[in-house]
């Protein structure tokens, strides 16, 4: 563990980290979820979280904005730094934390209104704008997301009547649009076809230049095309969650240290 | 094994083995027999509404040809006179169920709220919304009385008040008397609550919680995400519900007799006595034994039943154009 971490930061003297995780752990009630999770997100990078079902990565995914907690009866012990800052800070805005720290969830769930209004959504939220700021951001968003091409004449059609995979791209230009330091993704393409899953990806490459981007994936191919750093979590005997290595993306893959993230990603189990 | 595969592949089949007959059984007409004894009950109920409203047609004809359309609008009533008009009571019925839809909509919509989201322990949602809901089984004859005894009384000192300190405010311009227009209305509210409660909760549960999560993930506060999106994606049903509840506030008698006042009087003061289409039916059915009394009085129920009518065939046609338009 400590031989990873220092090899970690050496690669990376020059990065510097957007979230930083120190020895967390996660309670849903009484049941411990996750343990001992110590990990930095860097800045601009994308870092992969895999692991088998139940191994805690969404869980984890859903600390980092503290959206976890609107689920249920839950309990973090450990720290989670945004910049800098404990985001578990009792003078924390959850708004503010959760506007910098934008999230794209496993289904597609674009509001039942219109594209445009969907785009426009977190923007109207924070206080009144002038149409030609929205119209110039909703497109900016939608551009961003490889979708404008599709929607430009439909901008004022309802969000529902576009595919599965517009539809998540739609989600992403949402995210996207209030601009967010950090984007996390929990399992973005999972209910997604292939070419879907292409293009998503593809998105993931071009947004990396504005966005620190978290993303939790079942699909070791993908992690490995689209990440730079990737985490594997696996469950140890009491079925708790844990973070077994963290590395550069081709180390994980091509030269992991432990013996189960080797099983793993050459596919021996989960 | 063989003579039973050569056996079965010949028409008629005779002697099939039979773990594979798989010819109709005694059993298909009781399977048959359902789908027309389902058919039938569906047909008659369906045909009872036709009927209802055939009879009751017939006999308010004599009605209609003596007095025409302007029945609608006039404002006599009076039985030695034998003269005839529906308005006083139209008007009571639409002022008390306006009344009590402007007050129930947005209690219910709270209720609602309260008990579908989670600001509140769930220990303190659910008996609060059962208890709602328990309004709606009290006999309406129950909480008639509740209003003559408790209600009023209570209630007069507020409108007395209401009548002083806003007397020049046509609303509230007449001397209350007790039982009027707002006691109505208000006793109305009670009792429409709970059907818009409980669907508009129902409505609101079957919003997909990740439209939740996604707002709340956007930086969105909870009220926003109820108002923007919540309240949004479940109107059709929130619309829905509260035309049930007109529909109820329409047709209710027996509450609404008690507490009304019954006088025929087309009034701006909601302090004022008043009636309405089912109290007037209700009062005076008793002592009107035929003629154009009986008839007007049957004219006025078809009068209700068209009402009725059209506010369940728009809160039909208003929940499909809200929800058209969350698809396109």
């Amino acid at each position: 563990m400590d031989s990873q971490s220092t090899q970690t930061v050496a690669d990376n003297a020059n990065l510097s980290p957007a979230l930083r995780v120190h020895n967390l752990a996660f309670y849903y009630g009484t049941k411990k979820a996750l343990e001992g999770v110590t990990v930095d997100m860097y800045q601009n990078q994308v870092t992969a979280l895999i692991g088998p079902s139940g191994c805690g990565k969404s869980t984890f995914i859903k600390a980092l904005n503290r959206i976890g907690e609107l689920e249920g009866d839950i309990t973090i012990e450990g720290l989670v730094e945004f910049y800098g800052q404990n985001i578990y800070a009792s003078n924390v805005n959850l708004n503010q934390l959760r506007r910098q720290i934008g999230m794209v969830f496993q289904k597609p769930n674009p509001f039942p209104m219109s594209i445009y209004d969907n785009v426009a959504y977190g923007l109207r939220v924070f206080g009144r704008i002038s149409k030609t700021v929205l119209d110039e951001t909703v497109e900016v968003a939608l551009r961003g997301s490889a979708l404008w091409d599709e929607v430009k004449d439909n901008l004022r059609k309802s969000a529902l009547g576009l595919s599965g995979g517009q539809q998540q791209r739609l989600c992403i230009a949402r995210a996207m649009a209030v601009r967010p330091k950090v984007l996390l993704m929990d399992e973005p393409c999972s209910a997604l076809d292939p070419i879907s899953t292409m293009k998503i990806e593809d998105l993931i490459h071009s947004l990396r230049n504005e966005v620190t981007i978290v993303i939790v994936t079942h699909n070791m191919q993908q992690a490995s095309r689209v990440s730079d750093y990737t985490a594997f979590f696996n469950t140890d005997e009491s079925r708790i969650g844990q973070l077994v290595e963290y590395n550069l993306t081709p180390q994980i893959f091509g030269a992991a240290t432990d013996s189960r993230t080797r099983d793993y990603v050459e596919g021996r189990f989960g | 094994m063989n003579a039973d595969l050569s056996s079965s592949s010949s028409i008629p089949s005779t002697g099939v083995n039979p773990e594979q007959d798989i010819s109709r059984k005694g059993n298909f007409l009781m399977d048959e027999g359902f789908v027309y004894i389902t058919l039938g009950f569906a047909v008659i109920a369906a045909g009872l509404i036709f009927w209802m409203a055939a009879i009751i047609t017939e006999k308010a004809w004599p009605a209609i040809q003596t007095f025409g359309i302007p029945f609608i609008w006039s404002t006599d009533w009076s039985v030695p006179a034998e003269k005839f008009g529906a308005l006083p009571y139209i008007f009571g019925t639409l002022v008390t169920s306006g009344i009590a839809l402007l007050l129930a909509v947005p209690i219910g919509i709270s209720v609602a709220l309260i008990t579908s989201e989670n600001f509140l322990p769930q220990w303190v949602r659910t008996p609060l919304g059962f208890i709602v809901e328990l309004i709606a089984a009290i006999p309406s004859v129950i909480i008639g009385l509740w209003g003559i005894f408790v209600f009023i009384p209570v209630f007069l000192p507020v409108q007395q008040f209401l009548h002083q300190t806003l007397g020049w405010f046509p609303l509230f311009s007449s001397e209350p008397p007790g039982p009027g227009i707002l006691v109505a209305g208000l006793i109305l509210t009670v009792m429409i609550l709970p059907t818009i409660s409980s669907i508009s909760r129902d409505v609101l549960r079957s919003v997909p919680v990740t439209l939740r999560s996604a707002s709340m993930a956007l930086g969105a506060t909870r009220w926003e995400t109820i108002f923007r999106v919540m309240l949004p994606a479940a109107a059709s049903g929130i619309v829905g519900a509260s035309i049930l509840g007109l529909g109820r506030a329409l047709g209710e008698t027996m509450a609404v007799a008690m507490v009304i006042g019954n006088t025929k009087r087309i009034t701006p003061s909601l302090l004022d006595s008043a009636s309405t289409i089912p109290a007037v039916l209700a009062n005076e059915f008793a002592e009107s034994h035929e003629g154009l009394h009986l008839q007007s009085l049957m004219l006025l129920g078809v009068i209700l039943f068209i009402l009725t009518l059209v506010v369940n065939i728009a809160a039909v046609w208003i929940i499909q154009a809200l929800s058209l338009k969350g698809r396109e």
